[in-house]
């Protein structure tokens, strides 16, 4: 499993990686987990389904990401916008 | 006759101010957004004169993000953003029935614009949802995500939580901020668009549009 982050300026970085099914890998898996929700960030877990659609799962705990996820992406918490983040996008 | 005159007078500036108010309140909000929207980037500025100015840290950012939303999304839905510049994503919630005919509404992502709400079988728009991802961290002096991030960001929330994200985002009406026309010629080419590329894969989308 694969704790990725977004990042400004960068794209995603990898947090950290691991099997889940060794318990010190999990361990580490666990504490970036927590460290990143902490922070504030949403955390979700992209998927597909059997019918070949993808899907996405926020979760709130590691309990909840199912055990065979390749990844969780985390990124900030969404925030109403205003009229000037769309200024600052078109001035980019 | 000087007091009706000067009753006139009042009543005609009264008048001429109630019709102005609207233009007034309106170019006053534009002004502040502007003068935040400088003071904003003036700050980014500031912030990222201290880590070194790397003209290429954006494109490969934005790179990367592609690269992310490309693998978490549909081919199809990957083919759309890559020709057309935004994707549409079904209402209800994401599930079965949210992919087929009779959804009754869609919403289109643009990369930090806000999210519009229309009806697919009329083209009727219904809402904007302004919503940020904003990372306060600040890692190189932006808080701004990646366009692609930004658009990853938005359709992983929607279809895993959508009440969540739509209760979370500012509601406006449409043309707030987006223009309705540039909206509508999107629908257009979106219609075209998918019936130029129609597979097996965009069967479902074509029947709607």
């Amino acid at each position: 499993m694969k704790l990725l982050r977004m990042k400004p300026g960068h794209g995603e970085i990898l947090l950290a990686e691991g099997d889940v099914e060794v318990a010190e890998e999990e361990q580490r898996l666990i504490e970036a987990f927590r460290r990143e929700l902490d922070a504030g960030m949403w955390a979700a877990v992209p998927s597909e389904r059997r019918d070949g659609r993808r899907a996405a799962e926020l979760v709130k705990s590691f309990g909840d990401v199912p055990r065979d996820a390749e990844r969780v992406i985390f990124f900030p918490r969404a925030a109403g916008g205003s009229p000037h983040g769309a200024d600052q996008a078109a001035t980019r | 006759m000087l007091l009706a005159l000067g009753t006139a007078a009042i009543v005609l500036v009264v008048l001429l101010w109630e019709l102005a108010r609207p233009h007034a309140l309106a170019a006053f909000a534009a002004t502040r957004a502007q003068l935040r929207a400088l003071r904003v980037r003036a700050r980014e500025r500031r912030e990222a004169a201290h880590l070194g100015y790397d003209p290429g840290r954006e494109r490969r950012a934005e790179q990367r993000a592609r690269e992310l939303l490309r693998s978490c999304i549909e081919e199809c839905d990957w083919a759309m953003y890559r020709d057309l510049g935004f994707l549409r994503v079904w209402g209800g919630g994401g599930g079965e029935r949210a992919h087929v005919s009779g959804a009754s509404y869609a919403y289109l992502i643009y990369p930090h614009r806000p999210i519009v709400a229309y009806v697919p079988q009329t083209g009727a728009l219904l809402n904007e949802y302004c919503v940020e991802f904003p990372d306060h961290s600040r890692p190189y002096g932006s808080a701004r995500l990646p366009d692609s991030d930004d658009v990853l960001a938005k359709w992983m929330a929607l279809k895993a939580d959508e009440r969540r994200l739509i209760e979370q985002a500012n509601m406006h009406l449409p043309g707030r901020q987006i223009d309705p026309e540039q909206v509508k010629r999107d629908l257009a080419r979106l219609t075209r668009w998918e019936r130029e590329t129609g597979g097996e894969g965009w069967a479902d989308i074509v029947r709607v549009a």
